[in-house]
């Protein structure tokens, strides 16, 4: 791995975002990296945004990712991918599912989600990569396997053994759904 | 020993398993409240327990302090504000077992009604203060903490911030340490007891003691100095310590691990050594204006910024003068936001529907109910601090009394009742107020996480206890039987009448709502609804709820069936009988 990886993870309360970001960094501090994760709780739980900075490298300082220094954006849902858009490097890799939860004003029709989002994270950058991680949840057995998916796809871009993904996919999930969340993570794996 | 990721707030519990903590109190409060929580891991050999306020959690501190034990107290930076009065005599008194108060700063707000800095009770105080800069320090300057808090016989203060409670780095476990246990309880009322003559006295012990805490700070290794490049000298605590070493590596660091009181000579030597003097922390120019008090020009706040958090991002702009990377053009098109709003399903959502529809004038507290002001609710008026609902209700009343009087309601959660709201309603009862109080009982502590309360009939160690009846509570402080009503606040019928009944009475009442949080009661098996297309009309007067699991369908409401728990709210508003349960005909 080079010297240090930012990933940034967005998305809305009860994707399962965070337990996301805690699979990468315990992958990651078994890689014999040094890790930090920073995260808004509170109240994220109740439908809000929800953004998780994750540092990868051989010494990490700050927690936190500044605006432009992201190297993955992992977004789980396409407007908030747009919102933190200029978090991420110039040409940066943009990992992004087609998934759109409206808010609760766009619900009711107050106010339009946005339309041409693949449109304008190009202007930041050619890397992008999309997939329907729903779907693809659903095809594992599940639709709450979306988020395992999406670190199945993150994973081609850091330097750890399928195998350390896959035992700490076993670690953290409840024992009930292991089966589904490797199928999950095979699937975003392939999407690369 | 093994190496783990802790965040802060685990890493801080961790400490006081492994330094010897036998006793812990916290009220909840992002970003404190996971602390408590993990510390309830280690119950075994911790006893910890939710109390119902912050200066309750402080008092309980004090006096297992007193009584020998080593001693953790948490709250987030307000909460210390609701302590403030036994911690300022606590400082006089010192303790007897060590006794560190953990307290978690918001800047930026993530989940707080102010930001303010709260270091300034250090100095408020003459106490001691520690600024870990991760969850290694986290861990370790809790074992220090206690150490100093024997050792000047004071109490301790623990800062962190959210990045330092809610970020997690990687923490190198230790066991649990062997520390004497009390046997006995000593009297020493000169010490213990602050009646004036003892207090006087007691003064000059404080004042002697910051002398030798000091001298202490000249000598610590909590200080520590990072000589390099002579050029930029920074000065620094916290979490901004991180930001620095990613923008200014070459830089000569004195990093403060002990930010109060501050070890002059030191600075004064560090000062000399390095050409321009800088100081980067958060917030208040809290050592800045301790290090130029010393006759000491320094770089700060003339250049940083005095609200919010930082990050390396932040300090790059305004030390190096580096911009941000050019961002993408949006063409003008701004992005919906995505605040938070009630669950579905959660049980004050009919009372602010209510609310907002009978035009009242609401005082509002702190906790999930707080949303009741976002719109379409927007059903909320006043919203100051915990427990200011029920005092300010009466206070409107009071400047404006015949012209406001039917048209105000105070409404309180049911943590925040018993955290602070009992005296108010109290005060309204002995003052011939006649104010209406809703109290939104859903049974939990919700905002912070579902933590117990007096009102939930089980402790966090888990175990079952007498559960706080809310409605014999405010019948004895003498709200008159008839005026204290239970209601069903999915009935939008029965809630919309008590509410009318209760304000137009010229004697106090409370209302009591009696459903608990969705969240809790997973096994909740209501039916879902959903919209008979054929009857909607898209008037649009289901939106007015603003349940997150409505939505608007080309020209007809839709109901998400994921989302939709069934609570039938929005059913009682439809006026054309669209909204049905999934399954029925007709
Ligand atoms: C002095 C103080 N302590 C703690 C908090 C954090 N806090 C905000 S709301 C809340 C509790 C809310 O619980 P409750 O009143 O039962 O309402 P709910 O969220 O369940 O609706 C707490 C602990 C605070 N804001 N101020």
């Amino acid at each position: 791995m080079k010297k240090m990886v930012n990933i940034m993870l967005v998305g809305v309360g009860g994707q399962g975002v965070l337990l996301a970001s805690e699979l990468i960094c315990r992958v990651a501090l078994k890689s014999g990296y040094d890790v930090k994760k920073s995260e808004v709780h509170g109240m994220a739980q109740r439908g809000g945004s929800v953004v998780s900075n994750v540092r990868i490298g051989e010494k990490i300082y700050s927690p936190l990712i500044a605006r432009g220094e992201t190297d993955i954006l992992l977004a789980f849902e396409q407007m908030e991918a747009l919102r933190w858009i200029n978090y991420l490097k110039k040409d940066g890799v943009a990992i992004v599912n087609e998934q759109k939860i409206m808010p609760l004003f766009v619900a009711i029709g107050r106010g339009e989600y946005p339309k041409r989002t693949f449109e304008f994270i190009a202007k930041k950058t050619d890397k992008i990569v999309r997939l329907d991680a729903l779907e693809l949840a659903r095809k594992a057995g599940h639709h709450k396997a979306a988020n395992v998916v999406m670190v199945g796809a993150l994973s081609n871009y850091l330097d750890v053994d399928e195998e350390t993904w896959k035992k700490t996919v076993e670690e953290i999930v409840p024992p009930k759904t292991l089966k589904i969340n490797l199928k999950a993570f095979e699937l975003g794996r392939k999407t690369v | 020993m093994e190496k783990v990721l802790l965040s802060g707030n685990e890493a801080i519990a961790r400490g006081a398993y492994e330094y010897g903590v036998t006793v812990a109190a916290a009220y909840p409060g992002t970003p404190s409240t996971e602390i408590l929580e993990n510390i309830a891991k280690y119950k075994d050999d911790i006893y910890c327990e939710w109390s119902t306020n912050e200066k309750v959690a402080m008092e309980v501190a004090i006096g297992a302090a007193f009584g020998g034990a080593r001693v953790l107290v948490a709250m987030k930076h307000v909460g210390l504000n609701v302590a403030a009065d036994p911690f300022m005599t606590l400082s006089y008194t010192g303790v007897n077992g060590g006794l560190v108060i953990v307290v978690a700063d918001d800047p930026s707000m993530h989940s707080s009604q102010n930001e303010q800095d709260s270091r300034q009770y250090a100095r408020f105080g003459k106490v001691p203060i520690l600024e870990p800069s991760d969850s290694q320090e986290a861990k370790d300057f809790m074992g220090k903490a206690l150490e100093i808090s024997e050792k000047f016989d004071t109490p301790v203060l623990l800062r962190s911030t959210m990045r330092i409670s809610h970020s997690k780095t990687v923490v190198e476990l230790g066991a649990r340490g062997e520390f004497p246990q009390p046997e006995k309880f000593e009297r020493k009322p000169d010490k213990f007891v602050m009646i004036p003559a003892h207090a006087r006295k007691r003064h000059v012990d404080v004042e002697e003691r910051i002398k030798k805490l000091k001298e202490f700070a000249e000598k610590t290794e909590l200080n520590k100095i990072e000589f390099n490049d002579s050029k930029i000298g920074i000065i620094t605590a916290g979490i901004s310590y991180q930001y620095v070493k990613e923008v200014l590596p070459q830089a000569s660091i004195f990093k403060l691990g002990l930010s109060y009181p501050l070890p002059e000579n030191r600075i004064k030597g560090f000062a000399k050594k390095v050409e321009t003097l800088y100081v980067v922390e958060e917030l208040d120019p809290f050592l800045e204006e301790q290090i130029r008090a010393m006759g000491i020009e320094v770089i700060g706040k003339d250049r940083l910024p005095l609200l919010y958090e930082l990050d390396q991002g932040i300090l790059r702009e305004k030390l190096l003068g580096q911009t941000y990377p050019e961002p993408v053009d949006m063409e003008n098109i701004q992005l919906p936001a995505r605040p938070p709003a009630l669950c579905p399903g959660c049980p004050h959502r009919g009372v602010f529907y209510i609310l907002k529809k009978l035009g009242l004038v609401v005082t509002g507290d702190i906790g999930c109910y707080t949303l009741g002001v976002v719109a379409p609710l927007s059903a909320m008026d006043t919203t100051v601090c915990m427990g200011a609902s029920v005092g300010m209700a009466f206070g409107l009343e009071l400047a404006l009394k015949d012209k406001i009087k039917g048209k105000v309601v105070g409404v309180i959660g049911d943590s925040t009742f018993i955290h602070s709201g009992i005296t108010g309603l109290i005060d309204i009862v002995y003052n011939k107020g006649v104010s209406t109080i809703i109290i939104l009982d859903n049974r939990t502590t919700g905002m912070t996480g579902h933590q117990d309360n007096p009102g939930t009939g089980r402790t966090l160690m888990g175990e079952e206890t007498h559960q706080l009846d809310l409605a014999k509570l405010c019948k004895s402080i003498g709200i008159k039987h008839e005026n204290v009503r239970v209601i069903n606040p999915y009935d939008l019928q029965e809630t919309m009448q008590a509410i009318q009944e209760e304000v137009i009475k010229l004697e106090p009442s409370v209302i009591i709502t009696n459903q608990p949080c969705v969240l809790i009661e997973k096994g909740k098996a209501w039916d879902k609804y959903q919209v008979d297309e054929e009857k909607c009309r898209n008037c649009g007067m289901c939106f007015k709820v603003g349940c997150p699991a409505i939505y608007r369908d080309g020209d007809k409401a839709k109901i998400n069936e994921i989302f939709c728990v069934g609570c039938s709210v929005c059913e009682q508003v439809c006026k054309f009988d669209a909204i049905k349960k999934a399954g029925d005909e007709s």
